[in-house]
């Protein structure tokens, strides 16, 4: 059973949409004796870390999390979801995310060259930097859909995909069960749900 | 590398495609559910709907379709159309719009932008302007472009990015429906004064349309049109390939 974790961010509606076309039921719930119930987590959220950090830490959301993805359940954050999975965020000052994996999420304002517009936003290839499950179904080259105007730098090891966008960007995060998308699975037509779905079959 | 987007883009009133589209295998040209499922197939990158029903019961047509177009296909929707409040964002947002164009709304309202950009994100919110020359500037038009608000177009774009615009779809009252091109200068002024993406509406023709605009101004991040998509002038797959001949990155 997967469950995606409603915080009241985001635009949930999509992602259960594109789950239910790989054949996937999964409700969203903001209760945590569901969440710690669910085999599998999906965290989702868009707008800005410091609104949605805030509404997983009132909502005492973020403990649940951290305390089942400590347990070894699979989790996969999506966009800000996945910004959120890092130690800290400088986007509107500077702000604790959950920890999960190391690294930060830094702007694209100052890093990238002057003439690329911000956001990203559009569709990019993806490089693989090295086989993981998430991955098993997605090629070189492969176009998906980014919307963000930061990034997450993170130790080589913990990532599986880049994008170039100027800069070499992260796309694709895991550490051991906790995974993490940059781009949208849930725009990217048949690549993103072929993500989905490798994620649904962990 | 970012490629640049092709999108499609639909009016839709009382929960129907106005003006029906030509495409073989199609059994309901006018239902936004199977052209959506069509251009996803074919290479949209992204789609916008706009809707053009001004009574109540229409809008709700509008969102029910919304919500099984978006059931159906996974690539990134605007809607536009009636946007004039955060209630309105909040509507189509939870029937599964991604990102929502403002126009007439943000005129009347310029902290509308301000306010969606702080509860959904810049990235959800998309200022759609329309633009004509009038005495050698560019003026913003309003209500569907009947009526000259006397508003320079590229002050007021600078502005509502600045208030939190994401995006900007600029459509040039002057080349839209000539079919003779993108407006090209009228562009360019705009991407000098943002940094966030702008999309080329109206004007094109023709597959070349796109080459020149995505030539001329490589900042130009996607081409938006209608009629010559939805009457098959433009295949998006073939104008798609001529763009990648042209060293123009393309999702193919």
């Amino acid at each position: 059973m997967i469950r995606i974790i409603d915080y009241g961010v985001g635009n949930l509606f999509s992602l259960r949409s594109s789950l239910r076309a790989i054949g996937i039921d999964a409700d969203y719930t903001g209760n945590p004796a569901e969440i710690r119930k669910a085999d599998k987590l999906i965290l989702p959220g868009v707008g800005a870390f410091r609104d949605a950090r805030e509404a997983l830490r009132s909502t005492g959301l973020d403990r649940v999390v951290q305390e089942e993805a400590g347990k070894g359940k699979p989790l996969m954050g999506i966009c800000l979801g996945m910004q959120m999975l890092f130690d800290r965020s400088y986007e509107y000052g500077e702000y604790e995310g959950l920890g999960l994996i190391p690294g930060e999420i830094v702007p694209m304002e100052g890093r990238i060259p002057k003439d690329l517009p911000i956001p990203h936003i559009g569709w990019n290839e993806l490089m693989l930097k090295q086989p993981s499950p998430l991955m098993k179904n997605t090629a070189n080259g492969d176009y998906v859909y980014f919307v963000h105007s930061y990034y997450a730098e993170t130790p080589a090891e913990y990532v599986i995909a880049t994008t170039d966008y100027g800069v070499e960007m992260t796309a694709a995060v895991q550490k051991d069960n906790v995974s993490g998308c940059q781009f949208h699975p849930e725009k990217s037509s048949e690549v993103g749900l072929s993500i989905l779905k490798a994620f649904c079959e962990l | 590398m970012i490629t640049k987007r092709i999108i499609p883009c639909l009016d839709v009133k009382d929960g129907r495609v106005v003006k029906g589209v030509n495409f073989q295998g199609l059994s309901d040209v006018n239902s936004p559910v199977e052209l959506a499922e069509y251009y996803t197939k074919n290479g949209a990158d992204e789609m916008v709907f706009y809707d053009i029903t001004a009574s109540a019961e229409g809008r709700k047509l509008f969102t029910e379709v919304l919500t099984e177009v978006a059931s159906k296909v996974f690539i990134p929707l605007t809607v536009g159309g009636g946007i004039n409040s955060l209630e309105d964002f909040d509507r189509v947002l939870k029937c599964g719009a991604d990102k929502v164009s403002v126009n007439s709304g943000a005129i009347r309202n310029p902290e509308l932008i301000r306010q969606a950009a702080e509860k959904y994100g810049n990235q959800c919110v998309v200022l759609s302007v329309d633009a004509a020359r009038v005495d050698g500037t560019y003026r913003v038009f309003a209500k569907g472009g009947r009526e000259n608000t006397g508003m320079d177009a590229v002050e007021w774009i600078r502005e509502s990015v600045e208030r939190g615009a994401g995006e900007v779809v600029l459509n040039s009252i002057d080349t839209d429906g000539v079919k003779q091109g993108f407006d090209l200068p009228m562009l360019k002024a705009v991407c000098e004064v943002v940094d966030v993406p702008v999309i080329a509406s109206g004007g094109a023709g023709c597959i070349q349309d796109f080459v020149t605009l995505f030539q001329e101004i490589p900042t130009v991040s996607a081409g938006l049109a209608a009629s010559i998509f939805h009457f098959g002038e433009v295949a998006i797959p073939d104008l798609k390939k001529e763009l990648k001949k042209n060293d123009i990155s393309v999702r193919l």
